[in-house]
């Protein structure tokens, strides 16, 4: 394959970057580097996410008014996802405080956009596009504070230490009870209002479609914008350091600043997630931030597909969906209860699949849905062959 | 300062049991090289098996029948869930423990139910004078159990041909596996020791106020310890769990008569900040081995 591309280029020296025609037939034949890098390569790709949005549009529509809520709270996730992507996919630093990042940009945005002079601290600018950049650039902020340690430190120990992040923001969050409302009272959460519409509202739409058109609109800028960093300088930077630190350094990348990057981008990814995820509820309660959030985001990128955007996002569509499809389980299976009380009840379900499905795919599908798919690619492409 | 001495004494009972926790996951990392996320769950495991056995066969019989059953336990997790994993990177394993916590805590809280459960242990809160110190008798419990277990831990790992045999594969899997070490028993034993250890922790950390669905906490608290001290040092897990009981049982005494703007409750998270503070002056712990850099 680089053979032919090569030569081709040789053939063809002055053609304009991006202008060059692919030969029909031959999809996977690049004729320039702009090609190769580009973000959907191949005519398949381009056809199928153009599709894929179509219908994501169009789902909000067509489904009920509950469903459109799942759906706009997994895109949501999805983005924190696809935070925690690029700092242990794409850079390979084991992060377990992503809850902390997230709650730090649920907390932001719910005190930019909180009434000023209420019962808790709130700023009154209830506008998305001030709170949303600003609960990113915070939680960037605490990112970038963490990283000086990450830097210092390797593999399982910064995981524990990432940890002891949660362990700390869970007790800050709980006390502070002016900014949070404390332990079990919680308080409301950012607004989403753009140029003056109220979107939590029902307006020249409901309330639940307003939001899943929201919530698509800000993943699909999010995603584009990881893969656009993946495939650049930055991305290559950060694969460098995820497969051999050593090596990187040797070669002359700077792993301090590269690393600080990673957990100052993870970070507000996370904090932008934060912000978006309790506006669809309207309400954020400090208990919530726990361990059980970060396991929850490692198990979206790990089901989904460790360093890749799709991935990321299938991963989260999987877990949310998860829940209310164990939800419906008492109906079906009657030895499940809906009742917390009583032994094998739905969140007791609910939590075992988490842990299974991390060790199932961890065994046996390491490359996640994402794999999966290639693996579905691969046998219809060298169809009838094995190979 | 009676005061302080009676609450460095709680702090060493308490450490003591984070040392047990803490020898359970240096041990599994030393052969391993993964920590062992699911300690948390053998370690309620073990409180659980105590509270239900005690009733059968009387406390002491039932401790040592429980922490055999929780050895069992780890034994098999570590034969289906870790084993295949062999030679995959260890973070993955440590995300594969992680699971295994969830799955086992999930499958004991049914155990649990709502309520408190009692240990029946025959120190309950009963407390004894030493000289002018008035303390609980089960700090002096786990201290003198956790002293005993940490010096047959130590003369095993010295004496014994299998103690040798665990050294050698930390050392050094391969050259251990051509010297005619059998590596998996290895991995097998190091799991069943942590078993055993963990669950002898759930007993003490039940002891007094019984054990609960939210228990589990308790074991995390032991992370700490193994990061103060040192994650590859058996005697840096001990010294570890002390510091770190000690630490906290002062913070819980004096913090709200000389810090009350820490907040309530702050104890309960300084052992994540002296953590963070040993971690800054020195990135691989106290006794932790420094690892070389080698292009």
């Amino acid at each position: 394959m680089t053979d032919t591309r090569s030569t081709a280029k040789a053939e063809v020296p002055d053609t304009p970057a991006g202008r060059s025609r692919r030969p029909r037939g031959r999809p996977l034949l690049y004729t320039s580097y702009t090609q190769d890098m580009a973000l959907l390569d191949t005519r398949a790709k381009k056809i199928w996410t153009g599709l894929l949005v179509l219908l994501a549009l169009s789902l909000s529509v067509v489904l009920a008014d509950r469903s459109l809520e799942v759906l706009a709270g997994a895109y949501v996730l999805a983005i924190g996802a696809i935070g925690l992507n690029i700092v242990t996919g794409y850079a390979g630093q084991v992060s377990l405080g992503h809850a902390f990042f997230v709650a730090i940009g649920a907390y932001t945005a719910a005190a930019v956009s909180g009434p000023r002079g209420g019962e808790h601290l709130g700023l009154g600018l209830a506008e998305i596009w001030i709170w949303l950049p600003a609960a990113g650039l915070v939680a960037a902020l605490f990112g970038v504070l963490v990283a000086p340690l990450a830097t210092r430190l390797r593999g399982l120990y910064l995981a524990v230490v990432t940890l002891g992040l949660v362990f700390l923001g869970e007790h800050v969050f709980k006390e502070w009870d002016h900014l949070t409302g404390g332990p079990g009272v919680g308080r409301e959460a950012a607004v989403p209002q753009l140029f003056g519409l109220p979107l939590d509202q029902d307006g020249f739409a409901t309330k639940e479609q307003q939001l899943y058109v929201l919530m698509l609109v800000l993943l699909i800028v999010f995603a584009v914008a990881a893969r656009n960093l993946a495939r650049s300088r930055i991305g290559r930077a950060f694969s460098a350091i995820r497969d051999r630190d050593i090596a990187a350094a040797v070669i002359g990348v700077p792993l301090t600043r590269y690393k600080v990057l990673a957990f100052g981008i993870s970070s507000f990814y996370a904090g932008c997630a934060g912000g978006l995820f309790y506006s669809i509820s309207g309400y954020v309660e400090p208990g919530s931030f726990s361990l059980l959030l970060s396991v929850q985001f490692i198990a979206m990128v790990l089901i989904g597909g460790v360093a890749t955007v799709s991935g990321a996002i299938a991963g989260a569509l999987f877990i949310s969906l998860l829940q209310p499809i164990t939800r419906s389980l008492p109906e079906l299976l009657p030895i499940v209860s809906a009742d917390t009380t009583v032994t094998p009840n739905v969140f007791q379900v609910e939590t075992v699949l988490y842990g299974l499905l991390i060790i199932l795919f961890l065994v046996f599908e390491p490359r996640g849905l994402f794999g999966i798919w290639i693996r579905v690619r691969t046998y219809w492409k060298s169809w009838p062959f094995s190979y | 300062m009676i005061g302080v001495l009676e609450s460095v004494i709680r702090g060493l009972g308490n450490g003591s049991v984070y040392a047990l926790l803490a020898l359970g996951f240096v041990i599994i990392y030393k052969a391993t090289r993964v920590i062992s996320f699911a300690q948390p769950a053998l370690m309620l495991a073990g409180a659980v098996a105590v509270s239900y056995l005690t009733e059968v066969t009387g406390f002491y019989l039932a401790v040592l029948l429980a922490a055999l059953l929780i050895a069992g336990v780890a034994l098999g997790i570590e034969r289906v869930a870790i084993r295949p994993m062999v030679g995959r990177p260890v973070f993955v394993v440590a995300i594969i423990t992680l699971g295994v916590d969830v799955v086992v805590r999930v499958v004991v809280n049914g155990f649990i139910g709502r309520d408190v459960r009692q240990m029946g242990d025959p120190w309950g809160l009963h407390q004894v004078a030493l000289g002018p110190l008035v303390v609980q008798q089960r700090w002096l419990a786990m201290l003198a159990v956790t002293a005993v277990l940490v010096t047959l831990l130590f003369l095993f790992f010295r004496h014994t041909r299998y103690g040798l045999a665990m050294r050698a594969a930390a050392f050094d899997q391969e050259t251990a596996l051509a010297q005619g070490v059998s590596v998996g028993a290895v991995f097998a034993l190091s799991w069943a020791l942590a078993g055993f250890l963990a669950a002898i922790a759930g007993m003490f950390v039940g002891t007094g106020q019984g054990v609960e669905q939210l228990t589990w906490i308790v074991a995390l608290k032991a992370l700490p310890a193994i990061i103060v001290g040192g994650l590859d040092s058996l005697g840096g897990a001990v010294a570890g769990g002390l510091t770190i009981g000690v630490v906290e049982s002062l913070f819980q005494s004096y913090q709200g008569e000389f810090a009350p703007w820490l907040g309530q409750n702050f104890a309960v998270v300084t052992p994540y900040v002296v953590m963070l503070v040993v971690l800054l002056v020195r990135p691989y712990g106290l006794f932790g081995t420094r690892e070389v850099e080698r292009v």
